[in-house]
């Protein structure tokens, strides 16, 4: 375990740098700077936008650029963010409880509903049921999220009155049911996405299990439906899904740019929407090399998870 | 305020033409010239309000100010945009400030220096400025001579990120005369510079001044100033929350807090502001296809706000054909603007032919009216030499009578204002093509380097709030000429160069108006930009709120929150 570990480590930390380059040299490349969103105002003179260029060190060679960022990222230092002077990390941190707190209601919803309609999919193959979750799927998959957004927030917010219309609270009430409340229409929305991808996984990865010979002898044996079903089929289909779930990790943290733009959610997505738009250089790489370690755990998980817990696994690697 | 306001000019003492922020007003008091015309701008219903409420006697209530952008930047000197001029109007102080009407009210100063009073010298180079002695700030230190002196030199100082030095670069010997009285040479006269300094906002020296580095100061993440509401909390991403500062040293604060609410998207914005959970939407405002259905909320005001951005087509004077004013006269007379606004804008904002708003001491009302007419556009191509070919498209020389217009993607009306263009203009043989990009992009390097070649914008040409347009006209100003302001179009034209430096030399308001009324007469002349029209946002605020004064001389219209108060 030891040795796999440390090479699994070791291929990180080399995946890291290689990231960090490629995104570094995209992110400078593309036309436009931190700059452009004053001289389109026309209140600042070109010498005071050059005079700025210099003192942020943007006119410099990029290589020299991307070694000051290196090292002092080697050193725990993420930088000062070009739009509000604060430093990466705790601007990262601060927008991290909104999107944690969104994406888990939201995954936490889809997996059950997953698992569940997936399951029943499976078991019930080609019944009503079946065909209508299949439908439903597609059409969850081809809605795009943010006029789903639209849709939810003018029928429930606008119409109906039942939903807030965006937000993580209301201002000057954070009780627990307020953001209970204003948790409801995104996650639905978040969730729905998933819900639809959970359960295709779930439904083939059951189908896949309920027609092995173990299961066919079980069912010879005697064992109820129901035992089957929970005692040996469902242990078995799951194991797939840990590797979904290990994949859904760093989603869980890096947010969801569309649904929290349309929900006014203060949470990564956003951030990370906001911070290309403003060229906020320092701040995007932050957050990509954020959600890059958050992918590279994300995965090293999932395989220590799964050795756990199919033992067939080798660790050998 | 009540002594603020006998410290008030009385009409004709400037004679500093200068005034207002991003568009001059009229020097509305003194020469009687446009004020805030009601009529221009639809129903004032700010005005309505105002006259029947009185203010509680102790901070009440909250406002909820919803914004498209976050502000981000709060240090006042240093680089923001109209969302963070929010805070810094409202946190901090500046010695005067400009008002809806055009005049300069003194806040942090006794009065507003001029040539009458004294306050400006030896024909402009020396200035003195007598302080108020009942000021302090947030953290209870008296603000003194010592902090403007701090906050101008700050601004000059090597290394230090500040917005904009011009007319600071000019500034000499900065000498504090007693704890409340400070005067300063200057290097030239600069008459822009007393409305420069409406926008300058005062920065504690005793916080700032041991700090190694002026970038990155715990005093940007948390501000303290000297104005109606302090600093209270901020969630990035979400809001800002603003206190009422009880020992403020005007009228005011009557509400107990004021936030600041971003919602990114501006139909999820508008939908908020439907739903009551803003109070107010502003500076982007709401989309102009929800205005029929947004005037009639119920306890809604919704208004066409004036702004002093003018929208227009700016040609890139270096393109074979865009140099040439037959060409771009053509283009202006093939043109068809009111069809454009009627269709793609609602009708909401209204044509001009100047750069200036209309709302300016210096706006020129007697400027050749624009006239949809294709014939004669026709008439001056064929007379320029411009022959018309294949498919009907015009060349000359070879060279064919096409270029690219781009604006900004996802700017969906601008966007439709391409099409129309498109169709008007291929009428005539020209052909535009269009290539749009983000934001970041095109107004990089392709924006300040003129590397386009025809764009569709919306801009401003002054020179904070005075109407020195220089920056933008002058040929001086063309950075890919080595010059240092914004002149893009990269114009040149001497007899407007003369008329813009004597104009900024001048402290002689109705010989500076003559100056730029003859610039306007040039501009519309000779077309270095195409103008459409004045910017029109619609802005909207719920019901009851009284104090709400749209002040075209600011960048936004929260300028003034320490006034504002719920009524009945």
């Amino acid at each position: 375990m030891a040795t796999f570990l440390l090479r699994r480590f070791a291929q990180a930390a080399l995946l890291l740098v290689i990231v960090s380059m490629i995104g570094f040299a995209i992110l400078h490349l593309a036309p436009g700077g931190p700059l452009s969103q004053y001289a389109v105002d026309g209140n600042m003179t070109q010498a005071d936008l050059d005079r700025l260029a210099e003192q942020l060190g943007l006119n410099r060679p990029l290589p020299i650029q991307y070694a000051e960022w290196f090292f002092r990222m080697l050193q725990g230092d993420w930088g000062l963010s070009y739009r509000d002077q604060q430093p990466v990390l705790h601007i990262i941190l601060s927008h991290l409880g909104a999107t944690l707190e969104l994406m888990l209601t939201a995954t936490v919803l889809a997996m059950i509903l997953g698992v569940w309609v997936g399951t029943l999919g499976a078991v019930r193959r080609y019944s009503l049921f079946d065909s209508l979750a299949t439908i439903g799927a597609m059409v969850a998959l081809s809605i795009p999220t943010f006029w789903f957004g639209l849709v939810i927030i003018y029928v429930f917010s606008v119409g109906l009155d039942w939903l807030p219309s965006g937000n993580r609270y209301t201002i000057g009430d954070g009780s627990f049911l307020n953001r209970i409340h204003h948790l409801i229409g995104p996650s639905l929305v978040l969730a729905l996405v998933s819900t639809a991808v959970w359960s295709r996984y779930m439904r083939s990865s059951m189908l896949d299990v309920i027609n092995q010979d173990y299961i066919r002898t079980a069912r010879a044996k005697g064992v109820s439906e129901r035992n089957i079903l929970f005692r040996h089929a469902m242990r078995n289909a799951l194991l797939p899904m840990i590797t979904i779930a290990g994949v859904q990790i760093p989603t869980l943290l890096s947010g969801a740019l569309v649904t929290e733009t349309v929900f006014t959610w203060p949470g990564m997505g956003r951030l990370f929407l906001d911070s290309i738009s403003y060229r906020d250089y320092p701040v995007v790489m932050g957050i990509l090399m954020f959600s890059a370690v958050l992918v590279l755990l994300g995965s090293l998980l999932a395989d220590i998870l799964y050795s756990v817990a199919d033992p067939r696994i080798s660790r050998q690697g | 305020m009540s002594h603020d306001k006998t410290m008030q000019p009385k009409s004709g003492k400037f004679d500093l033409g200068a005034i207002g922020r991003r568009d001059m007003l009229g020097l509305g008091l003194g020469f009687g010239l446009t004020t805030m015309a009601a009529s221009t701008f639809g129903f004032p219903a700010w005005a309505q309000t105002d006259a029947a409420a009185t203010p509680p006697s102790k901070p009440t209530g909250v406002v909820v100010v919803g914004l498209s952008q976050e502000p981000v930047s709060f240090h006042p000197l240093m680089p923001g945009v109209e969302v963070d001029e929010i805070i810094w109007t409202n946190i901090f102080s500046s010695l005067w400030v400009a008002q809806p009407d055009g005049s300069l009210k003194p806040d942090l100063a006794i009065e507003v220096p001029s040539v009458e009073n004294g306050g400006i010298a030896e024909g402009g180079l020396l200035w003195t400025v007598r302080l108020r002695d009942d000021v302090t700030w947030h953290d209870g230190k008296p603000f003194t001579a010592e902090d403007v002196k701090y906050s101008l030199e700050l601004i000059n100082q090597e290394g230090f990120r500040s917005r904009t030095r011009v007319g600071h670069s000019l500034l000499g010997e900065i000498t504090v005369v007693g704890p409340h009285e400070i005067s300063w040479r200057m290097t030239e006269a600069f008459s822009p510079y007393l409305a420069l300094l409406a926008n300058t906002h005062m920065v504690p020296r005793h916080l700032l001044e041991g700090e190694a580095d002026q970038n990155s100061t715990a005093f940007g993440g948390q501000p303290v100033g000297t104005g109606p509401f302090k600093w209270d909390t901020r969630t990035p991403g979400d809001n800002i929350t603003l206190a009422a500062n009880e020992t403020y040293h005007g009228d005011g604060p009557y509400l107990d807090q004021a936030v600041l609410k971003y919602v990114p998207d501006m139909t999820s914005l508008y939908a908020q502001f439907q739903t009551g959970q803003v109070d107010m939407v502003i500076i982007s405002g709401i989309p102009q296809n929800f205005y029929a259905e947004a005037k009639n909320l119920p306890d809604r005001e919704v208004f066409i706000a004036p702004s002093g951005n003018i929208e227009l087509v700016m040609p890139n004077l270096d393109h074979p054909a865009l140099r040439e004013k037959p060409v771009r006269q053509a283009l202006y007379y093939a043109m068809n603007k009111q069809v454009i606004i009627d269709a793609i804008y609602y009708g909401v904002p209204t044509v001009t032919e100047s750069f200036s708003p209309r709302e300016s001491w210096a706006y020129n009302p007697n400027l050749p009216a624009h006239v949809y007419d294709p014939e004669k556009a026709n008439a001056l191509l064929d007379e320029a030499g411009w022959v018309r070919g294949d498919g009907g498209m015009r060349s000359k020389d070879g060279v064919p009578l096409a270029f690219q217009i781009s604006t900004t993607t996802g700017n969906q009306l601008r966007e439709q204002v391409q099409q129309f263009l498109m169709q008007d203009w291929a009428a005539i043989g020209v052909a535009l093509s269009i290539n749009n990009m983000p934001a970041a992009v095109i107004w990089g390097d392709f924006y300040v380097r003129s590397q386009f070649e025809s764009l569709l914008v919306g801009t401003s040409f002054r020179t904070g709030v005075d109407p020195d347009p220089a920056a933008r006209f002058a040929s001086t100003a063309i950075p890919l000429k080595g010059g240092s302001g914004g002149n893009y179009m990269q114009w040149q034209n001497a007899e407007a160069d003369a008329l813009m430096k004597e104009g900024q030399a001048s402290f002689d308001q109705e010989r500076r108006r003559e100056i730029y009324h003859r610039l306007q007469e040039i501009v519309r002349e000779e077309l270095p930009i195409l103008p459409i029209w004045q910017y029109a946002p619609v802005e909207g605020y719920k019901k009851g709120l009284v104090g709400f004064a749209p002040n075209i001389n600011q960048r936004q219209n929260a300028w003034n929150m320490g006034s504002w108060f719920w009524g009945s």
